[in-house]
């Protein structure tokens, strides 16, 4: 099992490696720097010597390829640089706002596990029934809302008609503040996981165990306690680990829609005035927790399920 | 072959949608940059204005009219770029193998851990906001799971008999994989295809929230969205018509990806995800 895991620990170097090179190409290339960007709002009168001093404080004035040597070996040190704006290192920065994103995250799962999954098992039990049509037409549309637009409707229902919720920010971190943007991102994992409960109990029922189960004369409630809850969890908990590690990258709109401080919202305003490192630094810190995620869930798939560890 | 609710009526949505987008200039009563009044902003919907107007007493049902065209350019023009890259990669990694299918597999996994959303935002960031941006950034960032099933389908394919005989008729690859492997494997494509389009309208009302998709005064979903947000006290109408408008196109494609998922794989019909 240890080099099982130590492997899929180790498949992840590759991966972040070429994931760095893409974006830092993709940065190279913009045309135009932070000091540019600094200037282009016209408030500041752009000087090319103060913009060439700037590039060269920077370290912008360089070769690419002594930039991409540079950046490559402060991230085998675990240094994502240091931010143009604040002159802070990113590391510190992204550490900063990772809690309020976790926390968002855990409840926007927290919230989609509570719903969905009861949903999908009962839809599951009663194939074609009103509760299963109703289930599926919901989760169907859970897929289709536009995220931001559903926060939106939420914020001014909640919010500002009703006065029950504060509309934006952190707050004090009261629940209060966290139950809206939770909710919204939380809707579109719910859909998904209420139609993935849906489909692995149904895939279970059908199994010769359970028929098994039955004919012992075993009553419905201790089929589906002993049976089928527990080998249609083992499916269930990947997904949920799966929609988990990249709810922190879906979470960048909701967290601008509701002024949520965490690492999405950094990416964004960091996007906006080309502050390279932050933006680096926080798509690999998004891609590197959704890898160590998957990696998570594969090890527990395996500790479960031993075939997988023999494949 | 039975058609299911999720085909007929996901099929209709989509169709409401092109027939919106293709018709336009007859439906539309207004125009929809020209036309703005600020006598008649914030109004709510009447006989006159369907929908209300917006903050600069433009027609919001005109403007939802012409978003679709842009909506439609988005979603259909970056499925295609989608589709021929995850067909090419995936077809030529399944039947060369060897180290370019282990390349591809390689760079579809990196692309699976990137979420597309991050990925388009940061092609858009370098590439400036605007129509084009928006087909290339969300055009190159969701081929993984079409590479796969390419790749997947190639992998059974080719040792079927019809493949087989064409490569002793001494076809060359490309002709082999283009005539005998593609048509067999369209069905699958195109089920994804119809789910990217969904996904792609989403994004690109996602990027025009964070002001890297089409801009003003042009009307896409997206940046109606954003416009109405700002005045959702006032004027909720000319945030509610635009966020519908999304809801029912990506429903329509959705349905329509389920429904064609169905047709193909009844044994999907029961136990769908």
């Amino acid at each position: 099992m240890f080099r099982f895991i130590l492997r899929r620990v180790l498949q992840i170097v590759p991966t972040v490696a070429v994931i760095a090179l893409i974006i830092f190409v993709i940065f190279s290339v913009v045309p135009g720097s932070f000091a540019t960007s600094l200037f282009s709002d016209g408030r500041n009168a752009s000087d090319p010597a103060l913009i060439a001093r700037m590039n060269e404080q920077f370290g912008l004035d360089k070769p690419i390829y002594e930039r991409f040597f540079a950046y490559v070996s402060d991230l085998a040190q675990f240094d994502l640089g240091t931010s143009f704006r604040t002159r802070r290192p990113v590391v510190e920065l992204i550490g900063e706002r990772m809690g309020a994103s976790l926390e968002l995250a855990a409840a926007a799962m927290l919230f989609a596990m509570v719903v969905g999954m009861p949903l999908g098992f009962i839809a599951a039990l009663r194939p074609g029934s009103v509760l299963d049509t109703t289930t599926m037409i919901g989760a169907v549309s859970g897929l289709s809302l536009p995220q931001f637009w559903l926060g939106l409707i939420l914020m001014y229902v909640f919010a500002l008609k009703l006065n029950w919720l504060p509309s934006f920010g952190y707050g004090d971190g009261s629940l209060k503040h966290l139950i809206l943007p939770a909710v919204t991102l939380g809707v579109t994992p719910l859909a998904l996981l209420a139609r993935t409960t849906r489909a692995c109990v149904l895939d279970v029922l059908s199994g010769d165990f359970v028929r098994t189960a039955f004919s012992k004369g075993l009553s419905e409630a201790q089929v589906i306690r002993r049976h089928v809850a527990r080998n249609a969890l083992v499916q269930i908990v990947t997904t949920i680990g799966l929609l988990f590690g990249s709810l922190i990258g879906q979470a960048v709109v909701i967290e601008k829609l509701f002024a949520w401080p965490g690492i999405g919202s950094l990416l964004i305003d960091s996007v906006a005035i080309r502050d390279i490192p932050v933006v680096q630094g926080t798509i690999l810190v998004i891609v590197l927790w959704f890898l160590l995620i998957n990696t998570v869930v594969d090890v527990l798939y395996a500790l479960i399920d031993p075939r997988i560890k023999q494949e | 072959m039975k058609f299911g609710f999720s085909l007929i009526f996901g099929a209709v949505l989509t169709l409401l949608v092109i027939l919106a987008g293709l018709f336009v200039p007859w439906l539309a009563p207004f125009d929809p940059v020209l036309d703005a009044d600020l006598m008649s902003s914030e109004l709510p919907p009447d006989a006159t204005f369907w929908f209300g107007t917006d903050g600069q007493g433009r027609d919001v049902f005109t403007r939802i009219l012409y978003g679709a065209q842009i909506s439609l350019t988005v979603g259909i023009g970056s499925q295609i770029i989608n589709t021929m890259i995850g067909i090419f990669l995936g077809m030529t990694a399944g039947y060369w193998g060897g180290w370019w299918d282990d390349a591809v597999n390689g760079l579809t996994n990196v692309m699976l851990a990137i979420p597309s959303l991050i990925f388009a935002l940061a092609v858009m960031a370098v590439l400036g906001p605007g129509l084009v941006s928006l087909l290339v950034a969300l055009g190159i960032t969701n081929w993984s799971w079409t590479c796969r099933i390419a790749r997947s389908s190639t992998l059974s394919l080719k040792s079927m008999g019809y493949v087989q005989a064409a490569q002793t008729l001494g076809y060359s690859d490309l002709r082999i994989m283009f005539t005998q492997i593609l048509p067999n494997m369209m069905g699958p494509i195109l089920v994804m295809a119809s789910l990217g389009m969904g996904s792609a309208v989403l994004s690109e009302a996602a990027l025009s929230f964070l002001g890297l998709g089409i801009q003003p005064p042009f009307p896409s979903w997206g940046s109606m969205l954003t416009d109405g947000a700002k005045s959702i006290q006032l004027a909720p109408w000319a945030a509610i018509f635009p966020g519908l408008a999304i809801f029912v196109a990506v429903l329509g494609f959705n349905l329509l990806g389920d429904g064609l998922r169905d047709l193909l794989d009844p044994q999907m019909r029961t136990r769908k995800v």
